[in-house]
C-alpha cells in the first residue's frame, strides 16, 4: 500500500542528503519560486485556494482565503510557525531537519503571494538540531542569492530569521506566538481586534502559517491545484502528516492521503497494537482531540467532517494510541497535567480550572477520590467551557482552556466506570487507596 | 561578569537582525545565559540595556518561558519528558531512574547535574524521549538512562552532541534521523550557532538583515 508522498517524498529517496541545496536543486527544488516570482498575489492566492490546501497547525482552515484576508496595509510579515508542542505531534520536526529548503522555498511563495519582504521561521527552543539544519539551510540560500536584496535576479527582496522559542506550548497560539517574537511574554491575544491579518507582528498584517502548510506550497505550484486535490478521494485535498505514537507497532511519522480509515492507519499503517493487545482508545488530533473508541469509530474515515460529525478534530495530525492496559484516568490526568501547566495564566477558568480538574484527577488516582468528584470534574469543566459543547465554547482569550475539558468529558464518557472504580478502593470508600507513581518532585 | 567584545559584537548582531530591538530579547537571553552558565542579573540587565528596555520588562519575559533559568543548573541539564505519549511507554518509570541514579530529584540541581520533567517535546514516536542540553534520546529506557547518567559523571564531557547520545543511549527513534551532524552543546540551553551558544560555530550570523 504505497500513497503518494509530497512534502516527505525528497527525504525517502534521499535520505542521506535531502536537506542539502543541492540536493534540493538536483531534485527539482527553486523552480516553483522562480515561477512565483512572476506571478501576481490574486494569482498565487487563487491557486493554493483551489488547491484546497487546509492549514496543517491545527485549525484546518483555508490557506488561501487567509492570505485572501490580509489586510493592505505595509509592510506585512509571513512568520512560519515551527512551535509544535502539542502533545503526539512531531512531524514539523521531521519537515524541518530532513527538508529545509522546501520550507524556505514555500515560504518565497508565500511572501510573493503577500507581499512580504521580511519573513521569520518561530522554531520551538527544545528543537536546536531543527533549528540548526534550517540556518545551514537559509545561509546556502542566500550565499545564492535566493534570499536577501534582489532575489533570483528579480528586484524582489525577501529577508528570513530564524527565532528560537524557549519553551512555552502557547507560543503555538499564533497571536502569542507574535508576542513572543515580538520580545514579550508569550499570552494570547483577544481576537478581535488583534486578528493576526489584520493586526500582527508589531501591529501590522501578518500572515502565520504551520510548517508543512507552508511546505506543500512548492508542489502545488509546480504541479497545480487540480494535482493536489486529486491526491485524496475526499473532500480534504492533498496528504498530510500524521505523527502516530502510543502502543503501536510501528510509531512514527507517516505522510497520508485524507480519506482512510482509522481501522487502516492504526493496523495497517502503524503495524497494529504491541503484543497483540487489545485497542482500547485514541487521541484522534493532539492533546486537545477527544478520544475516539474502537466501538464507535473505528472504521470512520479520517476526513475533517467525519471527526468533526464525531465530535473531535483531526487537529494536529496527532494519534496518540492506547492498549488494553492503559489506566485511562492515568492518561486522562496526563493530559490535564500538560493544559495545567502550559495555562498562560491571563483567564481565570483556564489558569484556575485547568489545576482543579488536575488536582481532582491526582486525587482519584491517588486513591483520595470521593463519590462526587465525578460530578465535580463535569461542574469545573462546564464552567470553564460552557454548555460542554463541541467545538467548545470559549470563556477564554484562547483555546487552550477550553480544550483542557477534552479528556475530561472522553473520560467521563468512555469510561466512567474506571473512574469509578478508583474511588470504590480509595480511602472515601473505605479502601487503602491504590497510591500510583506520579511525576518527580517537581 | 563582563561580556566580551566579541560577545558584544555578536549581541548588537542579533539585534540588527530584526525590524525593532526588543525582538531581540529571547535570542539575547540565551546569550546571557552561555555567558555565565544561568540567567544572572547581571545578564538580564545588559540584556534590557541593548535592546533599550528595564530590567524589570526583560525578566518579565525570562520567567514566562522554561527554558532561561535563573538558578544554576549544572553542566548537564537532563529534561525528561513524562507528556502523554512518553507516559503511556513508562517515562515515570525513567525519570524514577535517572533521579535514583544521579541522586538529583526532579526539578533540582547538584553542581554538575540536573534534573527536570518536560513537557512533550516533539519526540513521541521515539517514547519515552529525553534532553541532555536539549540535545535528544529518543527510545530510552531505565537502564539505558542509569547508564547515561553514570557516562556523564564518570566521563564529563566538555560537548554534548546528539548523535553521540543517541548511538549510545537511543533506540526506536520518531523518524530515521538520517544525516549526523558535528555540532555540540557546550551547557545548559540549546545549542544554536547564531547565538554563540553551539560548539561548532560555523557562518551562522550571516548573512545581516539588509537595511
Ligand atoms: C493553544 C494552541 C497551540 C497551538 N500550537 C500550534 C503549533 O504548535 N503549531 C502550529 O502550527 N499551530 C499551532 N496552533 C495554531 C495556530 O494558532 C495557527 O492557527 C496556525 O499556526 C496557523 O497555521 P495554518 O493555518 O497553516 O495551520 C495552536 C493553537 C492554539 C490555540
Ligand atoms: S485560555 Fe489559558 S492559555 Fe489561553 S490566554 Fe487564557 S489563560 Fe492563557
Ligand atoms: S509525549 Fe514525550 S515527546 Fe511527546
Amino acid at each position: 500500500m504505497a500513497y503518494p508522498l509530497v512534502v516527505t517524498e525528497r527525504m525517502m529517496e534521499h535520505p542521506a542528503d535531502s536537506h542539502t541545496m543541492e540536493r534540493y536543486e538536483a531534485t527539482g527544488g527553486y523552480q516553483a519560486a522562480r515561477q512565483a516570482l512572476g506571478q501576481t498575489r490574486d494569482e498565487l492566492v487563487e491557486v493554493v485556494k483551489a488547491s484546497g490546501l487546509l492549514g496543517r497547525g491545527g485549525a484546518a482552515f483555508s490557506a488561501g482565503l487567509k492570505w485572501s484576508f490580509l489586510a493592505p496595509a505595509r509592510p506585512a510579515y509571513l512568520v512560519v510557525n515551527g512551535d509544535e508542542s502539542e502533545p503526539g505531534t512531531f512531524k514539523d520536526r521531521q519537515l524541518l531537519e530532513r527538508d529545509p529548503h522546501q520550507l524556505i522555498e514555500g515560504m518565497i511563495i508565500a511572501a510573493k503571494a503577500n507581499e512580504v519582504y521580511e519573513s521569520f521561521i518561530y522554531i520551538r527552543g527544545e528543537y536546536p538540531k531543527p533549528a540548526r539544519r534550517v540556518q545551514q539551510a537559509v545561509v546556502e540560500a542566500y550565499a545564492k542569492g535566493y534570499l536577501g536584496k534582489g532575489i533570483f535576479g528579480t528586484d524582489y527582496n525577501l529577508e528570513l530569521t530564524v527565532h528560537l522559542g524557549a519553551g512555552a506550548y502557547i507560543c503555538g497560539e499564533e497571536t502569542a506566538l507574535l508576542n513572543s517574537l515580538e520580545g514579550r511574554r508569550g499570552e494570547p491575544r483577544l481576537k478581535p481586534p488583534y486578528f493576526p491579518a489584520a493586526k500582527g507582528l508589531y501591529m501590522k498584517p501578518t500572515i502565520v502559517n504551520n510548517v508543512e502548510t507552508i511546505a506543500n506550497l512548492p508542489h502545488i505550484i509546480n504541479k497545480g491545484a487540480e494535482w493536489f486535490s486529486g491526491l485524496s478521494d475526499s473532500e480534504d485535498t492533498g496528504t498530510f502528516m500524521m505523527s502516530i505514537s502510543g502502543h503501536v507497532n510501528k510509531p512514527g511519522n507517516y505522510e497520508l492521503p485524507h480519506g482512510l480509515t482509522w481501522r487502516q492507519v492504526i493496523y495497517d499503517v502503524a503495524g497494529g497494537i504491541r503484543n497483540g493487545n487489545e485497542l482500547k482508545a485514541w487521541v484522534p488530533g493532539g492533546a486537545s482531540a477527544p478520544w475516539f473508541v474502537p466501538d464507535l469509530h473505528l472504521d470512520r474515515p479520517i476526513t475533517k467532517a467525519a471527526c468533526a460529525e464525531d465530535g473531535s478534530m483531526l487537529g494536529s495530525g496527532a494519534i496518540i494510541v492506547m492498549d488494553h492496559t492503559t489506566d485511562m484516568v492515568g492518561a486522562a490526568e496526563r493530559l490535564v497535567a500538560f493544559f495545567a501547566e502550559e495555562s498562560c495564566g491571563q483567564c481565570t477558568p483556564c489558569r484556575e480550572g485547568t489545576t482543579w480538574l488536575d488536582m481532582i484527577l491526582q486525587r482519584v488516582l491517588d486513591g483520595a477520590g470521593r463519590d462526587a468528584d465525578i460530578d465535580l470534574l463535569l461542574d469545573l469543566s462546564d464552567n470553564i467551557s460552557v454548555g460542554l459543547a463541541w467545538p467548545p465554547k470559549q470563556t477564554t482569550i484562547c483555546p487552550l482552556g477550553p480544550s483542557a475539558v477534552s479528556p475530561v468529558m472522553s473520560l467521563v464518557r468512555h469510561f466512567r466506570d474506571e473512574v469509578e472504580a478508583h474511588i470504590a478502593k480509595g480511602i472515601h470508600s473505605g479502601g487503602q487507596g491504590t497510591p500510583v507513581s506520579i511525576r518527580g518532585s517537581a | 561578569m563582563s561580556w566580551s567584545a566579541e560577545t558584544i559584537k555578536r549581541a548588537r548582531d542579533i539585534v540588527a537582525r530584526y525590524p525593532e530591538p526588543r525582538s531581540a530579547v529571547m535570542p539575547l537571553l540565551y546569550l546571557a545565559m552561555r555567558e555565565d552558565g544561568y540567567l544572572t542579573d547581571d545578564g538580564i540587565k545588559r540584556v534590557a540595556d541593548l535592546v533599550g528596555i528595564t530590567a524589570a520588562q526583560v525578566q518579565s519575559v525570562a520567567t514566562f518561558y522554561v527554558m532561561y533559568k535563573t538558578e544554576p543548573k549544572g553542566k548537564y541539564l537532563i529534561s525528561m519528558c513524562t507528556s502523554i505519549s512518553c507516559y503511556l511507554m513508562g517515562a515515570d518509570d525513567v525519570l524514577h531512574a535517572l533521579e535514583e541514579a544521579s541522586g538529583v530529584p526532579a526539578g533540582e540541581a547538584d553542581s554538575e547535574i540536573a534534573v527536570e520533567h518536560a513537557e512533550c517535546i516533539g519526540a513521541c514516536g521515539g517514547a519515552p524521549a529525553c534532553l541532555v542540553n536539549y540535545e535528544l534520546i529518543e527510545g530510552l529506557t531505565t537502564e539505558k538512562a542509569k547508564d547515561l547518567v553514570k557516562w556523564l559523571r564518570d566521563g564529563k564531557p566538555e560537548t554534548i552532541n546528539g548523535d553521540e547520545l543517541q548511538t549510545l543511549f537511543g533506540g526506536v527513534t520518531s523518524f530515521d534521523w538520517a544525516i549526523k551532524e558535528e555540532n555540540a552543546a557546550i551547557g545548559p540551553y540549546p545549542a544554536f550557532p547564531v547565538f554563540g551558544t553551539a560548539a561548532v560555530n560555523s557562518e551562522a550570523l550571516e548573512p545581516g538583515r539588509g537595511a
